[in-house]
């Protein structure tokens, strides 16, 4: 479904890496790894079409993301670095107006849920200002917990998450595999999803080195 | 879609009044300093009066342009926005509304109280008004353009207004020619339709370049 070919990307006057190429089907996860700097989130950033590839071309179902659009778009969901929350309004108030930006359905019986699963039940009404780093990350990943598009891309997903909730994320990440979706994460941490084929991709050097399991 | 967008950044608005209430103080108090500093000479004062509000409303709408995309930038709630399903000129027309009715609306209500303060007869007021009605969405939408483009720049707020402002010269021409023109008998037609043309020009062309701003910005 999700095919990278021969991508490179250059940073300034430094190429980060080069000839990465890979190729993801529905229930499996991409795990991107490498040092700091090696180019992982500006991969993840290719994937979304944010940032255009030097060279190479990424397929979804066939067809170019550049081309396809809005229509490709309808089946991604990006957490980046940052959390994509306001901090002005609650958590409540974010995940449905992240919903209704991303023209997904979500009534508020299921965002309150949503929020309760992620263990900020009591939070809802509280502006988000005043949550933790660590409740913030998880009123930005309670969109997981509804998420039905396809496929995910998640940079760092798991940081300043205490183990319950990255159990928790790994559980909800499993399940969206587990579904036929697929996923391609970057993360620092050793944690095992429940569900779903892994790969890993190893960035660094200027070459990328490949391996499966 | 629209109404998510405006509904958003309205709801975020009301929980910062503070910003809305900085602009509007600043609005009143650079148009009151003018009679302070001129002295109190009618004619004077009359005849200087279209000119001064127009000034004042593009600086005061210049205020809240670099917070248009920049806090949505800055919490990563612009890559959302960009990678949502919908065109991302769509998405800054909403924006460019919501900013027209914070910051916009707000002036053009405040003006014929302030307009009073000229002795401006009440069809020059009237027209100020409507001029002001017609021609702010043009700068909320201008703005736009320039708020993109300086988007991440370090100082991009001066930068924003060298951009901006230059801009503003052809609706502060035609804004303020419609009151001249009532005041002077000639009647503000012509003006005010020049300036309606700018208004709708800068509302539904100004989404474009800016969406297209933006996602430089992203990369």
């Amino acid at each position: 479904m999700l095919e990278a070919s021969n991508l490179e990307c250059v940073r300034g006057e430094r190429s980060l890496f080069a000839d990465v190429s890979f190729r993801l089907d529905g229930g499996e996860m991409l795990y991107l790894q490498g040092r700091n700097g090696s180019g992982k989130t500006s991969l993840l950033r290719m994937l979304c079409a944010l940032t255009p590839a030097v060279s190479g071309e990424i397929r979804w179902r066939g067809a170019p993301i550049g081309k396809l659009g809005e229509e490709f778009r309808s089946e991604l969901c990006y957490l980046g670095h940052q959390n994509a929350i306001k901090e002005e309004l609650t958590p409540f108030e974010n995940l449905l107006s992240a919903a209704r930006l991303a023209q997904e359905v979500l009534d508020e019986e299921a965002a309150l849920e949503a929020l309760a699963l992620v263990g900020l039940r009591g939070r809802e009404d509280l502006a988000c200002r005043y949550l933790s780093q660590g409740q913030k990350r998880r009123a930005a990943l309670a969109r997981l917990v509804n998420e039905k598009r396809a496929l995910w891309v998640l940079d760092e997903p798991y940081v300043a998450l205490d183990p319950a909730a990255v159990e928790l994320v790994a559980g909800l990440i499993g399940a969206h595999l587990q579904a036929g979706g697929l996923a391609v994460l970057t993360t620092h941490q050793t944690v095992t999803v429940p569900a779903g084929a892994v790969r890993e991709l190893w960035l660094g050097d200027g070459d990328a080195t490949r391996r499966s399991r | 879609m629209l109404r998510a967008v405006i509904g958003r950044d309205l709801r975020l608005a009301m929980r910062r009044q503070a910003d809305i209430v900085a602009a509007m103080f600043f609005f009143i108090i650079v148009v009151s300093l003018f009679p302070l500093g001129v002295g109190p000479e009618p004619d004077q004062l009359r005849r200087m009066a279209p000119g001064v509000l127009w000034v004042a409303a593009l600086l005061a709408t210049m205020l809240s342009l670099p917070r248009l995309f920049a806090d949505d930038h800055r919490d990563g709630t612009l890559e959302q926005l960009a990678l949502a399903p919908q065109p991302l000129g769509l998405i800054v027309l909403g924006k460019v509304i919501a900013h027209w009715l914070v910051a916009g609306l707000p002036l053009v209500i405040l003006a014929p109280v302030l307009g009073i303060q000229f002795d401006l007869s009440r069809d020059a007021l009237a027209v100020l008004t409507v001029s002001l009605l017609i021609g702010t969405p043009a700068l909320s939408g201008i703005g736009a353009i320039g708020a993109a483009l300086t988007l991440g720049v370090r100082g991009g707020g001066v930068l924003l207004s060298l951009l901006v402002l230059p801009l503003y010269i052809p609706v502060l021409i035609f804004g303020a020619g419609a009151v001249d023109a009532t005041v002077s008998g000639l009647g503000p037609q012509a003006h005010l339709s020049l300036l309606g043309a700018l208004a709708l020009g800068g509302v539904f062309f100004a989404p474009w370049p800016t969406a297209a701003a933006l996602r430089v910005a992203l990369e």
